[in-house]
């Protein structure tokens, strides 16, 4: 008699705690899905705009559907309209910006690597007094280093070119690159240094036959991190290039704000999503190890 | 010739001294082990001998040839480490012949012997898996294998066996001590696992501080450690030491507990210098398996003793007495069945014991 009672008031309560649950999900659900549509939201703004004719724009609202599938806007954006002067299209600013981008994340990459390493493998005397200037670099405003950076640029006679801007990307992306692969390389043991050291390898080697080979999720993190930096650097480029040499976010900026007739909002929207396309490609080729290379460093081994 | 000398060997990291004047040879076939606490400067003395850290006063011979400037891999000498260290980008294969890769050694000549090696470590048939698809065990014993297809003169062992779990620890054990067997190579091997260190060691450096307190043969480092450390760290549980004073008289020694009413004959010992021991404040070390339950030669000391605390361990149980309000262990057999608060019948055996000067912690 007991035990029946009391396996009735135990079986009471696991309907409610079943009923408790299923309310927190559903509600756990709503909560996602609203925060999702509020991030959502300005693309689907954007993607649908671009698609519209201008007729279109003026006559709907933001959120109507456009009528037809009208690419029109993004072969604007991109070629251009065909006339000669006063014409400002993306596509040569495109190639600027990879010209850009290509060497920039490779070198400030590549010298991250190095030193990451010789500040965790090869310790010297005074190593963390470097490591925290390094890191200094990281908090210094860009706007700070404008003025000497660009007499720097005039006395190299590379002011107003690509070769500037890479230049300019490498150095400023040392300290974040550095940081990356230094904090990765600490989780490595060094004993492997050593190990190889008595194999007779030396500093190269072990660099590139050791640690190297173990460090595609750091390299991930750091290109994604650089590449997404220096693609949408506006400052910078507008600073330190202007015309032809111009990368793609200040022509972007130009082809939006210096219109001489009316707004084309449907081929400013496209002329946006064209330029953030690049990095949306970076992340969802190396998204998945983004994340795991960004932890990589908290589990040993 | 020694295989290895180390002379008046000093290293500090920068105001703190890790160690201090190391005096140390081995033979060739010797197994030394370097055995302490942590942060005894071991490990700091195998990457000296290793050539991974500099030296600050001293100098390393290896076959009477001055090492202490020649670079790691021109010391012909091999090294396994605790973590084993496999690289992990490389297989097995890869892994076992970097060294000689790097040595330029003749492919044929590699070859070889990764073969003999292999097939000697039983890890032929891992060849072309990586590190990561090993088990702890097995990653130990290719580490090993690196170490041994160099044909190293030295052979450096950084607790290789401190990762495993126990029962694997065991099996590795007695696989060194066969691989020492039969090659017969000079080994140098950093633990601090007393076992470990006792069950390997032809020798046994035991070292505290940066000092080296004893060097010698296992049998030695326990039946007559030089000071009250070594007495301490060896043996579980580890040696009782009994504050108290000596007698001595025209015939006859006499030691008594600080506090006891009773004096225990001093008669066999091997005392270093029989003269001033009248009064003098010492530290009686007897082993707790040496305190047995039955008389078993004619010079025991008899005494009754009343039992505190009994801890039973499977096939033994430890015992802990009270000696004049000093705390005496003695081990048993846990066939023999001891009454707790009652006083029993106990025989110290003399034969075994060691005494230390009170003040300088020293052998006496």
């Amino acid at each position: 008699m007991q035990d029946n009672l009391q396996t009735s008031s135990y079986k009471q309560l696991e309907q409610k705690s079943k009923y408790t649950n299923m309310f927190l999900r559903w509600f756990l659900y709503f909560v996602l899905i609203l925060f999702a549509s509020y991030f959502i939201f300005p693309l689907y703004v954007m993607v649908v705009t671009s698609l519209k004719t201008m007729e279109e724009i003026r006559q709907g609202t933001l959120l109507t559907w456009p009528s037809s599938l009208n690419f029109d806007s993004w072969l604007v954006a991109w070629g251009g309209r065909g006339y000669g002067a006063g014409d400002t299209f993306l596509r040569p600013y495109f190639w600027n910006s990879i010209k850009m981008v290509v060497p920039a994340v490779f070198f400030s990459t590549f010298i991250g690597a190095m030193t990451g390493y010789v500040l965790t493998k090869w310790r010297f005397k005074g190593d963390q007094w470097v490591f925290l200037f390094l890191l200094f670099g990281c908090f210094i405003p860009f706007q700070a280093i404008l003025l000497p950076m660009a007499r720097t640029l005039g006395v190299l006679g590379i002011s107003n070119s690509v070769i500037g801007l890479v230049l300019v990307h490498t150095v400023y992306g040392i300290p974040f690159t550095t940081l990356f692969f230094r904090n990765y390389y600490v989780s490595v043991p060094t004993e492997l240094v050593k190990a190889a050291r008595i194999d007779g390898a030396g500093f190269f080697k072990i660099f590139f036959k050791i640690l190297l080979p173990i460090s595609a999720p750091i390299i991930v993190v750091t290109v994604i991190w650089q590449f997404t930096q220096i693609w949408n650097d506006f400052l910078f480029g507008s600073t330190f290039s202007f015309g032809e040499a111009a990368p793609i976010q200040v022509a972007l900026n130009n082809m939006v704000l210096s219109s001489t007739s009316v707004k084309e909002y449907n081929v400013d929207m496209a002329s946006a999503i064209i330029a953030g396309i690049p990095t949306l490609i970076v992340y969802v080729l190396a998204g998945k190890y983004f994340i795991r290379g960004l932890t990589s460093g908290a589990v040993k081994g | 010739m020694k295989t290895l000398k180390i002379e008046e060997l000093s290293k500090n990291f920068g105001s703190t001294e890790v160690l201090r004047k190391i005096n140390l040879e081995i033979d060739e076939g010797n197994f030394l082990v370097l055995l302490g606490p942590s942060g005894c400067g071991k490990s700091t003395l195998l990457n000296i001998i290793a050539g991974l850290e500099t030296i600050n006063e001293g100098n390393v011979y290896i076959d009477d040839y001055n090492v202490s400037k020649v670079e790691p891999k021109d010391r012909n000498i091999a090294m396994v480490f605790q973590s084993y260290a496999l690289y992990p980008s490389m297989n097995v294969r890869e892994n076992m012949i970097f060294g000689l890769k790097q040595a330029k050694v003749s492919k044929e000549k590699i070859e070889e012997q990764l073969e003999k090696v292999s097939k000697f470590l039983q890890v032929d048939a891992l060849l072309e898996r990586k590190p990561s698809q090993l088990s702890g065990g097995q990653r130990q014993r290719v580490a090993i294998g690196r170490a041994l297809v160099r044909e190293p003169r030295i052979f450096l062992f950084d607790e290789p066996l401190s990762n495993l779990d126990a029962k694997l620890r065991v099996e590795m054990r007695r696989e060194i001590k066969k691989l020492h067997q039969q090659l017969k190579t000079t080994v140098v091997y950093v633990t601090h696992d007393q076992t470990e260190a006792m069950s390997l060691g032809t020798k046994i450096a035991i070292m505290n501080h940066g000092v080296i307190q004893q060097n010698e043969s296992p049998e030695n480092i326990y039946n007559k450690p030089s000071n009250t450390f070594v007495a301490d760290f060896i043996g579980s549980p580890s040696m009782n030491l009994i504050k108290g004073n000596l007698k001595q008289s025209s015939d006859r020694i006499l030691f008594t507990a600080e506090g006891a009413n009773f004096d225990i004959p001093i008669n066999s010992y091997d005392f270093d210098d029989t003269s001033q021991l009248n009064n003098k404040e010492i530290y009686f070390g007897i082993r707790p398996e040496h305190i047995y339950f039955k008389k078993s030669n004619e010079n025991d000391f008899e005494v009754n003793l009343k039992a505190d605390l009994s801890e039973y361990i499977g096939h033994e149980q430890i015992i802990t007495f009270n000696l004049a309000n000093q705390e005496l262990l003695a081990k048993f057999s846990s066939t023999i069945k001891i009454e707790l608060n009652k006083e029993t019948k106990l025989y110290f055996d003399l034969t075994q014991v060691s005494m230390f000067d009170a003040n300088s912690q020293e052998r006496i």
